[in-house]
């Protein structure tokens, strides 16, 4: 009779994913650009917050945009009407991008005349916390309108983010949305976080992310 | 909804394995995934039976060891374990210190495979 053996294999699962990341950061790393990972629910305001962003910091970064959809192109259309390099990826019905997406549209860009590229990826909470895109920050925006609570459903994404913004921060008032306690929350997930509160509608915290931000890209490209 | 992604790597995973060992049939396979992982056993079960269909694979039985969250205190070193979605603050138990850093809770990893 065949006897059954055990075969040990301790291999990663998403090692492929892993690996490739890992080349992604090295390239940006020589071409000195530096790759920011946008992240949130469809309908937080990506799109609006990378326009907003784009007026502060064009002046002084050569910017690049990466968007990430299902199978459209509208947002890179809006990017792209203000004069800004911006690179559509449709991800076919893929729910997130992974490290070899992003490579291939780093690809198609002119990474050394490009100081940041922005990644927008997939509207998910889930999904795109679980593949490390090679970036050199992951931005997660929670919306106010989408509820304190969102810590608890979606522990993962609060823990690989380095940044949070808490979007849409004029609903505040109107909602019973309680900060304090969602601050508390996101905290315990991540306490090196960093969280802005942010309104691109009424221009609330926009300056003191984007000059947060202009100073880490300048930081890691060696721009004074 | 990125299960079937995943579980192709699985496969192709074990089926390396499976033809470098000789294996003429995998009949277990023993993975470790994270708490933090919102992945649902039944649906990589599902998408597994279906494209293992033909394969050295066909009608492996994935058997999911769950791994629980565990911090590591960055003042006294401390590894500690906790249920994240019901803890109310983190705190190292020993030093009472509130920073701590993830050591485990977001794996994805293949253990081992019994195999004929």
């Amino acid at each position: 009779m065949d006897e059954i053996r055990l075969i040990e294999i301790k291999e990663d699962i998403l090692s492929d994913n892993k690996v490739q990341a890992e080349e992604v950061r090295k390239n940006l790393k020589e071409k000195k650009s530096f790759l920011m990972n946008i992240m949130s629910s469809p309908g937080a305001g990506k799109t609006t917050l990378i326009l907003k962003t784009l007026e502060k910091i064009r002046d002084e970064l050569k910017v690049a945009v990466m968007e990430a959809d299902i199978d459209s192109k509208v947002d890179a259309e809006k990017i792209a009407a203000q004069g800004i390099e911006a690179i559509q990826i449709r991800t076919g019905g893929f729910c997130h991008m992974d490290s070899t997406m992003v490579a291939q549209g780093l690809a198609a860009m002119n990474l050394g005349a490009i100081d940041l590229v922005i990644l927008e990826n997939v509207g998910n909470l889930v999904c795109p916390a679980e593949f490390d895109t090679g970036a050199n920050m992951n931005v997660m925006l929670l919306s106010v309108p989408e509820g304190d609570d969102k810590p608890l459903k979606y522990p993962l994404m609060f823990t690989i983010s380095d940044v949070l913004i808490v979007h849409k921060i004029d609903y505040l008032e109107l909602s019973d949305f309680d900060l304090k306690a969602f601050r508390k929350r996101a905290l315990i997930l991540n306490p090196k976080i960093k969280i802005f509160e942010v309104s691109s509608r009424t221009g609330q915290g926009v300056d003191e992310w984007a000059n947060w931000l202009k100073s880490e890209v300048k930081a890691f490209g060696g721009i004074s | 909804m990125h299960e079937l992604q995943v579980t192709k790597s699985i496969l192709d995973i074990v089926l390396r394995h499976a033809i470098s060992n000789n294996v003429t049939k995998i009949v277990t396979i023993n993975l470790s995934v994270g708490e933090l992982s919102d992945l649902e056993d039944e649906w990589i079960q599902h998408y597994f039976d279906y494209l293992a269909k033909e394969t050295l694979a066909e009608g492996a039985k994935l058997k999911i060891e769950r791994i629980p969250v565990v911090l590591k205190c960055e003042d006294c070193s401390h590894s500690f374990q906790v249920n994240i979605k019901e803890v109310k603050e983190i705190q190292c138990p020993e030093c009472q210190s509130k920073s701590s850093t993830l050591i485990s809770g977001k794996d994805y990893y293949i253990k081992d495979m019994e195999a004929i």
